[in-house]
Formats: C-alpha cells, sequence, structure tokens
C-alpha cells in the first residue's frame, strides 16, 4: 500500500502474509481501542476534574476490587486469544509441507549463497516459481545471519553448526527483498538480494539456462570421491563404514545403544563430528572433516547421500537443529509414509 | 500572607565544602547529586552518537560516515545509554535522594557502600568510554556470539569489562535499598504505608540483584573464549552460539525492568499528587511491580523466536511473555482511575505524566505484537522493534525521569525553575518523541531491519520524518540543562512543599539538612491522605 507514492505498509508476495496481516489488524484494532479508551479517559478527566482553588482535594476512593478484577480478567482473556492465534500462524509457518521444493542458503559475511538441487547456484539473487511451497535449509559460514523475506512475512537466522529451515509459498510474481536480519558485521546492510517470484513456466525455462556442474546431488558424488568417502562406505555394507544405501528417514542404532533418526542434521554431524555417534558395529575410524567441507560443499554431500535413498521424501530438519535429538519412532514411520 | 520563602540557613549542600567533602561524603544525598552530574554526561555522550545514527539514515546510502563507523556509533549508543545511562538513571539519583527521607530515615543503611557504588560506576564509566574512544566496539550493546567471540576485530572485551565493572554498581546500590526499606523505615511507616515509589524500587532492586550477577558471569564466559580460546560458544570448537543469547537474555530482559519499574513508580507519586487523590487501588500498583519483576525473568526467550529454539518452546516464552502484560496494564487503569474526581492540575510534571501514559501505553501495546507469535517472525529485528523499546525506554523510563526531576528538584536545590520553559521543553519532548519513533513502526513493518547502514530508497521518507524528530526531541531535552542550571542561582525559593504533596520527603526543608529531618518522623496516617497536607498548611497560615 502507498501513500502518496511512499509505501507504508509492504506487499502481500505469500500465503503466510494474508495470514499475519490478519493477526497485525486484530492486535493493531484491539490496541487502538484500548488506547483511545485510555487517551478519552485521561484527557476527560483532565478537564472535567480540574482543580478549580487553592487547597481543593480530590474525592477519597481507594479502590474497588471488582474493577480490579474486571480490568485484570479482560486484557488476561484478550491476551489469550493473541497468544493462541499467534501459535496457530506461527506453528503453520513452522511446518513445510513434505512436497516442498527444496532450496538450500548459506549465509557468510555479507552474502547469501543459494542453491537449487537442479544445480543451481545465486548469489544474493533466489529464483522460485509461484504457487508451489518452498523449503529452505539455511547455514551459515561464519556468525549469525537471518535470512529475511519481508514479503512473505518470513524470516529464521543462520546459526553456524547447524541447520534452520523455513518454508513459505509466494503467491504473486514479482521482485522483492532479502535482507540479512540478525546484525552480522561490517557490511550487514549489504547482505541483502532480490527473490524474484516467476510463473511456473518461466521458472522451468529459468532452470534450463544454468546448472553447468549437474545438480547438486552429482556435485556431491563427485565430492563424494574426491574426499574418499566412497573407499569405506561401500552400498555392499563391507566396508570399515556402514552403507550409506537406502539410510535417511531410517533409524539407525549406535555403538551406546540408544539409536538415532537419518536425517540432514545427523548427517551433517557424522561429517563434521564423525566420533559424536558411532553406527553399532563399526570402529570410531573415520576423520572429522570439520574445516575441511565448506557449507557448500557439505549441502552437496548431504544430497548425495540423499539420492541413495531414494524412496526416502525428504529428511526434515529439526527447527531445533540440534543433530542430537532422540528419535521420534512415529515421526520416522510419518516420513516412510 | 507569608512573608517571602527563604533557603535555610543549614543544609546537605553547605554542610562541608571543597572538593574532597563531595568526593568523601557518605550522604545519600550529595552521592545523588554526582551520579545525576555523571548520568548527564553520559546522556549527553549517547544523545550524541544517537545523532550521528539519525544523520547516517536520513538519506539511504552510507554516505555520512562508514559502515564500521556506523556500527560502532549505534553499539556506543546502546551500551551508554543502556548501562550507564537508563539503569542508574533513576534509581541512582532519586532513588538515592529520595528513599531514606520518603520513609523517614537519615541514610541509606550503607552509606559508605553507597559512595562505593559510585566509585565502581565511574571506573566502569571510564573503562568503556576509554575503551569506546580509543577504537570502539561494532557488536551491537547485545554482543552476540560468535561475532562477538571470533568474528569482531575491536574493543570487545575493554567494554564489555566495563559493563561487568558497572554492573556491581547496580548490584550494591539493589542491595543497599533492599536494606534500607527493610530496616530503616520510621516508626509508623508500615509495608503498606509505604510510597509506590519505594515499592517500585524495592521490586527494582529485587531485580539488579538476583539478575546482574548473571551478565557478569556471561560476560567472564565470553572473555575466556575471546581471550583464552575457550570454545563455549563457538560451534567449530563445541560451542553453542544461541547459549550466549540464552544467559545474555536472561539478565537484558529483567534489564528492562530495572529501567521502567522505577518510572512506573515516579509516575504513581506525579498522578497522586497532581490530582491531590490517593492512588486507586494501592496495593494493587504496589503488587503489580513486584508482578512485573517475577514475571520478568520468565520471558526472555521471545528475543530469540527465530535463532532457533524448539516451536513448543517458543510457545512456553510466548505465553510467559503476555503474563507481563496483564500487571503492566493493571497500572495504567489504575492512575485512570486515581484522576476520577481528583483536583487535577497541569504543572510541568504532571505534563511528564500525562506523557508517560501517552507513550507507555503505545510502547507496552505494540509489546503484544511482539510477543505474539506468528506476528514476530516478521517484526523481530526490524525498526518495529526499535520503535517499541524506545517507546518503553525513552517513551517510558525517561519521560519519568524526568517527570521525577521536575517533580524534585525544588526538593533537591530548594528553588523552582522556569514553569514556562520547563513546560514548552515537556511539549517538545513528547511531540519530538512521536515524530522520531512512530514512523520507524510503519518502517519496521514493510520490513526495514535493525543497524542498517544503508537501506532501500523507497524507506527514506519515513525515515527523514524520523531524522527531523529526533530534532525536536534533542532540542526539548536540552532545554532544561539551560533553564535548570538558571534556576540555581535565580530560582524562586521553593519552600518545603511547593507541589502540595503528601510525601513525607516534603515535610522537611528544601534543601533538606543532612540528617534529614530535625526529629525522627512518626507516621500516623495512610499514604496519600491529602487532608493532612491542607490542614498542616492551613496550621502554618
Amino acid at each position: 500500500m502507498k501513500i502518496f507514492g511512499i509505501p507504508v505498509f509492504p506487499e502481500q508476495a505469500s500465503t503466510f502474509a494474508k495470514d499475519v496481516d490478519a493477526l497485525y489488524f486484530f492486535i493493531f484494532a484491539t490496541s487502538a481501542f484500548f488506547a483511545v479508551v485510555v487517551a478519552i479517559a485521561v484527557i476527560y478527566f483532565g478537564i472535567r476534574y480540574h482543580k478549580t482553588h487553592d487547597g481543593e482535594i480530590g474525592a477519597r476512593i481507594e479502590g474497588s476490587l471488582p474493577l480490579e478484577l474486571l480490568w485484570s480478567v479482560i486484557p488476561t482473556i484478550i491476551a489469550m486469544v493473541m497468544f493462541g492465534w499467534g501459535a496457530t500462524v506461527f506453528y503453520h509457518l513452522r511446518r513445510p509441507p513434505a512436497e516442498a521444493m527444496h532450496v538450500y542458503a548459506v549465509g557468510k559475511q555479507w552474502m547469501w549463497k543459494f542453491q537449487h538441487l537442479e544445480g543451481q547456484r545465486e548469489i544474493n539473487e533466489l529464483h522460485i516459481p509461484a504457487g508451489r511451497p518452498i523449503k529452505i535449509t539455511i547455514s551459515s559460514e561464519d556468525v549469525l545471519h537471518s535470512l529475511y523475506f519481508p514479503a512473505f512475512r518470513t524470516k529464521m537466522d543462520a546459526i553456524p553448526g547447524r541447520y534452520t529451515e523455513l518454508w513459505f509459498e509466494a503467491q504473486t510474481p514479482g521482485e522483492y527483498h532479502i535482507f540479512c536480519a540478525e546484525y552480522c558485521g561490517t557490511n550487514h546492510a549489504g547482505m541483502i538480494g532480490t527473490v524474484t517470484v516467476l510463473e511456473p513456466a518461466q521458472y522451468q525455462a529459468w532452470l534450463q539456462g544454468g546448472g553447468l556442474e549437474g545438480t547438486l546431488a552429482e556435485r556431491g558424488a563427485k565430492l563424494f570421491n574426491d574426499l574418499a568417502c566412497s573407499t569405506c562406505h561401500l552400498d555392499t555394507g563391507q566396508g570399515r563404514g556402514p552403507s550409506l544405501k537406502d539410510i535417511v528417514g531410517k533409524t539407525v542404532d549406535l555403538q551406546d545403544g540408544s539409536s538415532v533418526m537419518v536425517d540432514e542434521a545427523y548427517l551433517r554431524e557424522s561429517i563434521l563430528n564423525s566420533q559424536a555417534k558411532i553406527v553399532k558395529g563399526f570402529q570410531p575410524l573415520m576423520p572429522t572433516f570439520q574445516g575441511l567441507v565448506s557449507e557448500e560443499n557439505l549441502v552437496a554431500l548431504i544430497e548425495h547421500v540423499k539420492s541413495m535413498s531414494p524412496n526416502a521424501t525428504t529428511a526434515t530438519v529439526p527447527a531445533t537443529g540440534a543433530a542430537a535429538a532422540t528419535p521420534n519412532p512415529a515421526a520416522a514411520a510419518a516420513e516412510k509414509k | 500572607m507569608l512573608d517571602k520563602l527563604k533557603i535555610p540557613e543549614r543544609h546537605y549542600l553547605n554542610n562541608g565544602h571543597g572538593l574532597a567533602s563531595w568526593l568523601l561524603t557518605k550522604d545519600h544525598k550529595r552521592i545523588a547529586i554526582m551520579y545525576l552530574i555523571s548520568i548527564s554526561v553520559m546522556f549527553f555522550l549517547g544523545g550524541l552518537f544517537a545523532v550521528g545514527i539519525r544523520l547516517e539514515l536520513a538519506t539511504p546510502a552510507g554516505d555520512f560516515v562508514s559502515a564500521d563507523a556506523y556500527n560502532k556509533f549505534f553499539t556506543a549508543h546502546g551500551v551508554i545509554m543502556v548501562f550507564f545511562f537508563l539503569i542508574p538513571s533513576i534509581p541512582a539519583v532519586l532513588g538515592n535522594f529520595l528513599i531514606p527521607p520518603m520513609i523517614g530515615a537519615k541514610d541509606l543503611a550503607f552509606p559508605r557502600i553507597n559512595l562505593l557504588s559510585l566509585y565502581i560506576y565511574w571506573i566502569g564509566g571510564i573503562f568503556t568510554l576509554y575503551a569506546m574512544l580509543s577504537g570502539g566496539v561494532d557488536t551491537g550493546w547485545t554482543f552476540y556470539t560468535p561475532y562477538s567471540a571470533t568474528g569482531s576485530n575491536s574493543n570487545v572485551v575493554p567494554v564489555a569489562l566495563g559493563v561487568f565493572i558497572a554492573g556491581f554498581s547496580s548490584i550494591l546500590t539493589g542491595l543497599n535499598f533492599i536494606v534500607t526499606i527493610h530496616r530503616m523505615r520510621a516508626p509508623g511507616m508500615t509495608w503498606f504505608r509505604l510510597p509506590l515509589f519505594v515499592w517500585a524500587h524495592y521490586a527494582t532492586s529485587l531485580v539488579q540483584v538476583l539478575g546482574t550477577p548473571v551478565i557478569a558471569i556471561t560476560i567472564v564466559m565470553l572473555g575466556v573464549e575471546r581471550g583464552l580460546g575457550f570454545g563455549i560458544f563457538d560451534p567449530a570448537r563445541g560451542g553453542d552460539p544461541v547459549l550466549f543469547q540464552h544467559l545474555f537474555w536472561f539478565y537484558s530482559h529483567p534489564a528492562v525492568y530495572i529501567m521502567i519499574l522505577p518510572a512506573l513508580g515516579v509516575q504513581s507519586e506525579l498522578i497522586s499528587t497532581f490530582s491531590r487523590k490517593t492512588i486507586f487501588g494501592y496495593s494493587f500498583v504496589a503488587f503489580s511491580s513486584l508482578a512485573i519483576a517475577v514475571f520478568g525473568f520468565i520471558v526472555w526467550a521471545h528475543h530469540m523466536f527465530v535463532a532457533g529454539i524448539s516451536t513448543y518452546a517458543a510457545m512456553v516464552f510466548s505465553f510467559l511473555s503476555f503474563s507481563v502484560a496483564i500487571p503492566s496494564a493493571v497500572k495504567v487503569f489504575n492512575w485512570t482511575a486515581t484522576l476520577y474526581k481528583g483536583a487535577i492540575s497541569f504543572e510541568t510534571p504532571m505534563l511528564y505524566a500525562y506523557g508517560f501514559m501517552g507513550l507507555f501505553a503505545i510502547g507496552g501495546l505494540t509489546g503484544l505484537f511482539l510477543a505474539t507469535l506468528g506476528m514476530d517472525i516478521h517484526l523481530h529485528d526490524t525498526y518495529f522493534v526499535v520503535a517499541h523499546f524506545h517507546y518503553i525506554m525513552v517513551g517510558g523510563a525517561i519521560m519519568g525521569y524526568m517527570g521525577g526531576l521536575h517533580f524534585w528538584w525544588p526538593k533537591i536545590t530548594g528553588r523552582m525553575y522556569s514553569e514556562f520553559f520547563s513546560r514548552i521543553a515537556a511539549i517538545l519532548v513528547f511531540v519530538g518523541f512521536n515524530l522520531t519513533f512512530l514512523p520507524q513502526f510503519v518502517v519496521g513493518y514493510l520490513g526495514m531491519p535493525r543497524r542498517y547502514h544503508s537501506y532501500p530508497d523507497e524507506m527514506q521518507v519515513l525515515n527523514v520524518m524520523s531524522s527531523a524528530g529526533a530534532s525536536v526531541l534533542g532540542l526539548g531535552y536540552f532545554l532544561p540543562v539551560l533553564y535548570l542550571l538558571w534556576s540555581l542561582k535565580n530560582g524562586e525559593v521553593a519552600g518545603a512543599n511547593p507541589w502540595g504533596a503528601s510525601g513525607l520527603e516534603w515535610q522537611t526543608q528544601s534543601p533538606p539538612l543532612t540528617e534529614n529531618f530535625i526529629e525522627a518522623p512518626v507516621v500516623d496516617h495512610e499514604p496519600y491522605e491529602y487532608e493532612h497536607v491542607v490542614a498542616k498548611e492551613k496550621h502554618l497560615v
């Protein structure tokens, strides 16, 4: 919305935008009501009960329990409505649909790098199709960042050492801001870009134009060989490391008797901090790749491993990101469906 | 009529002359004056950095100062204003000066510790200022890891150490107030006869004593990570960057209540005095201060809804955050009800009190947006948040401080300031403040992130409005420096109780004696009974 040509309200370019704005108008109307009531009362009393002569004092009114209860209980109820509504919108915002298109984002001082599964890589630009849920898995090469799409009304911090994610479904083709919302040093304000929402057909055309190095998984397969992962992780299960075939979304037993579901966070941890969780029946022989694999290559490796489990739907990253987490069998079962 | 009022012959200001009589004083009132001067200098410095910020943001391009300089500006603004102005402001100046006479005591329980806390504040302040002027720090006042631990090349540890040192000053002041309020009340001054200003300071002191050690520990952890290479927050060394945020906000959210609670206490005094009426629902107002202090400790993670905490943790903290809204709303309703059937007049302190009602209401209500989960995801780290907390911390805390300073100035100095210029200043502050910060809500909802050195062109008009408003606000803050200083020599003599207020502090001379009262007072009536004030005035005539 614009007044005198100046934007005063952001464009609604995602399905969330309407949900979030509806919530905004509800809280705004409620707040404005109370503010106006108090303002009118305060101004009216100020005029009506203005002191008229020296020595005048106010009426002795100590208080009123019913009134106190009234103006404690009513705001409490209204606050609970706000909480419930807000929590509902939030829950939706935090639950990407299983069929969402997957994109990886890496924050780095001071740029956003995006990688499409089809192999396209972009810096400070992101092309996506309209009308399709998009899930972005976010990581950071250095410090905290926060991937922010104001027109989609969503953001999520990029945290070094773990994955976070956000999702949205863009509706209106066009170009919108990408900001870094979490202060990240000198050129924080320069860590901005443009997200281009394309009609699905245009998006397909755009995809044809890039991906010279093959898909993300193919790049990962090459790294898998270059880093000699393939010498131990044999498909047969006879190698010094466990087979990685068809493991994503499954639960594996660990040396210490616990078990863990294989998702992006677990794969990430197993590459960077290989001693953290040892699969039952194997020796802790794998070297750590901390500092040897960039966030972008890590993502490619994970996509390669995921491509070895063709039957698994995309493993979800818990919003907490930490690779730990005792697996939830129900969630694992849901994954398989 | 009475003879012309005279400044009393003997009072705390002429009891001893020379620098040593000030630097070695144990008088809470002289210590308060030294705090007043110190925090005014800090406010001026913090304000200068704000001028730099608003000048930079007058144009979309980063063309006034470099990005690094800008980052150091907003860090300096935040660190100085939060740790060296707002946190000590009302407690160390007004609380220090007024709590003993309000409860009928000669001094605080530990006068030497009071002086010590001033010295610690000075050491922390000088340390921080030196670190800022000799290179500065660019992490933001929040010192988020891993940027502060491994990313920044600026003076992180020295500045954080200054904050660490100043924290002890805050703890000692809080401790002193708690003991004083428990042990030093005059005969008849029961808990429910305490002025609400004292209740608010009691709640504040609890937060200072319980919360401040946590920030001290956090700074030590940051120091050993940065200096000795411990892996506490750095994920590459097995640490957790989000842990820092939990620890930081465990103190820094309650710290917001260290800043605002005393202002709520001032507000109760002003509303009662200038409507000549007892506070509506005294015990609800008193206990709401304690409720805010307690709830303030269990809402910290609402600063972290997009920082990777779990969905369910976010829901719990959102729910708890709304619990702080209720006692705050109760206070506003009770002040409003107090005005009903009052005998209201609009001297300068009351103008500030009215301004406070408006700004604190907007600040509080915009807090609801941020506590609401689905909403905060969009608003977090934008100018909406900047506007919200300035409404609370400037619109609330500084309005309260200014209102309190104008209210008790005749008590502190014995003289009145210019009523005309002080009203002009109060109006300038209110108008300038809204011009500065209302546009920031709009630009925040548009999506402008905080701590941006440059920004998209279409956001310029709103930013220019904000910068223009800031100049009006600046004028409103500068004017009092002139007429208050002028009043020291030339102001009309105020007398003991120029406002017809009911508190014990108004029953002693202005300025008070070093020992506050000639004979120890005995309290035989409830608080805010203006019948007694009127009776006493008549008796005097």
